[in-house]
């Protein structure tokens, strides 16, 4: 089962912080939804530094990045 | 639009402030300051009467610049979407305490670099200061610490600060009775304002965040952010070496209380990683469409006020009794707001 985790309508640096505890719980599979390019991008840098693969969807207004460890 | 990676993106942003801070003193703008946000939402707090100090009344046309400079990257990005209602109120609190932490330090924290970067040691403390302000803040973030989710808006919410922004272009050119201008310690208005509406656009690109850069390697060990502070502090340094402005042995309009310099920026950085954003970012989110952070920008403006009329801000001379009180009083009220703003 993959981690959901809702981003949307945070702050930063909060969209970051929840990824990154989800990382650090060792979740293999992420799925973050953010509506905000800020949160996309950083969640993305996080999750690619932290050796996980990021595919992003864009759906309307939100992005669903599915993350997937490497 | 011209694509740079974020990395190079946050470091041009961060490089060309800083030779800018140094350059514009050259121009005329108060030596040791330069271009100090929160020093300026001061000065523009005297122009329309906030406060009654005369000698830092003025409407500074950088701020201007940030705010519009950032309203069209946005929206040529279209990146101008209008959010907030995260706790709004809670947010223009903090801010004003932001802001008269600044104020007893003597400058934001973008001062504060410029500072060390033009040979003033008494930045040290405040550097200090804002490390460990922003370590307590992530120790609130990680304990739950959150202001609510933000929520579309109709498009006037966003605005609101670019119109006031222009409006004040407008006082500032027209120069009715009723407004403050300092004639003296200014670079002109037309290089204040490009050199604004430059590193408006670029910070809208980049997110340059004096605070982030410090909270994203305690929070997160990322130091995307960090190259924006580190590319300011070295070009503002090399600037001032070739200008003949490091380390004149005058460290104009700052003091040596350490202890107060280092609870001032405490604050800044504490404060700055409760509502996700220093200062300088807080005014660049205002422009294209935050809502949250138009309220933030409004909250250092009356924070300054208060700063100034119930004596809390420092002086070259010292800081009064009145600033540490201040200073106290805003830990107490970050307190109260952290610890009863933690969800689980």
């Amino acid at each position: 089962m993959a981690k959901e985790i809702d981003v949307r309508g945070l702050s930063c640096p909060q969209p970051v912080f929840l990824t990154k505890k989800a990382i650090d719980a060792g979740e293999t599979e992420i799925i973050v939804t953010a509506d905000d390019m800020v949160a996309r991008d950083n969640v993305k840098r996080l999750a690619e530094n932290s050796n996980y693969n990021v595919q992003i969807e864009e759906k309307g207004e939100e992005f669903i990045l599915n993350i997937i460890k490497k | 639009m011209v694509k740079i990676k974020p990395a190079w993106m946050v470091l041009l942003a961060g490089s060309l402030f800083g030779i800018f801070f140094a350059v514009l003193t050259k121009f005329g703008n108060p030596a040791n300051m330069g271009t100090c946000l929160v020093c300026f939402i001061r000065d523009i707090a005297g122009a329309v009467g906030l406060h009654h100090i005369g000698k830092v009344s003025y409407i500074r046309t950088e701020i201007i610049g940030f705010i519009l400079g950032a309203c069209v990257a946005g929206l040529i990005a279209k990146e101008f979407k209008v959010v907030g209602g995260s706790s709004p109120i809670l947010r223009f609190i903090i801010s004003a305490f932001v802001a008269i932490g600044a104020l007893v330090f003597l400058g934001c924290p973008i001062r504060m670099f410029g500072r060390l970067a033009g040979g003033d040691p008494t930045g040290f403390a405040g550097l200090l200061g804002l490390i460990v302000g922003a370590w307590i803040g992530v120790l609130f973030l990680k304990s739950g610490f959150m202001l609510g989710r933000t929520k579309e808006q109709s498009k006037a919410n966003g605005w609101v600060i670019p119109v006031f922004a222009l409006f004040l272009f407008v006082l500032l050119l027209a120069k009715p009775s009723f407004i403050t201008l300092n004639p003296k310690g200014h670079a002109p208005i037309a290089i204040s304002l490009v050199v604004g509406l430059i590193v408006g656009i670029l910070a809208q690109r980049s997110r340059l965040c004096f605070v982030g850069g410090i909270r994203d390697i305690i929070l997160i060990r990322d130091f995307h952010l960090f190259q924006g502070l580190f590319g300011f502090f070295v070009f503002c340094l090399i600037v001032n070496l070739l200008l003949g402005q490091f380390n004149s042995g005058a460290y104009p309009i700052a003091h040596t209380n350490h202890l107060a310099s280092f609870l001032g920026l405490l604050l800044v950085g504490w404060g700055s990683t409760l509502i996700g954003g220093c200062p300088f970012r807080q005014t660049v989110l205002a422009g294209y469409g935050n809502t949250d952070s138009g309220i933030s920008f409004l909250g250092m403006l009356v924070g300054a006020g208060f700063a100034h009329n119930f004596l809390l801000a420092g002086k070259p001379s010292g800081v009064s009794i009145h600033g540490i009180i201040g200073m106290v009083v805003g830990i107490v009220v970050f307190l109260i707001i952290g610890f009863t703003n933690c969800v689980r």
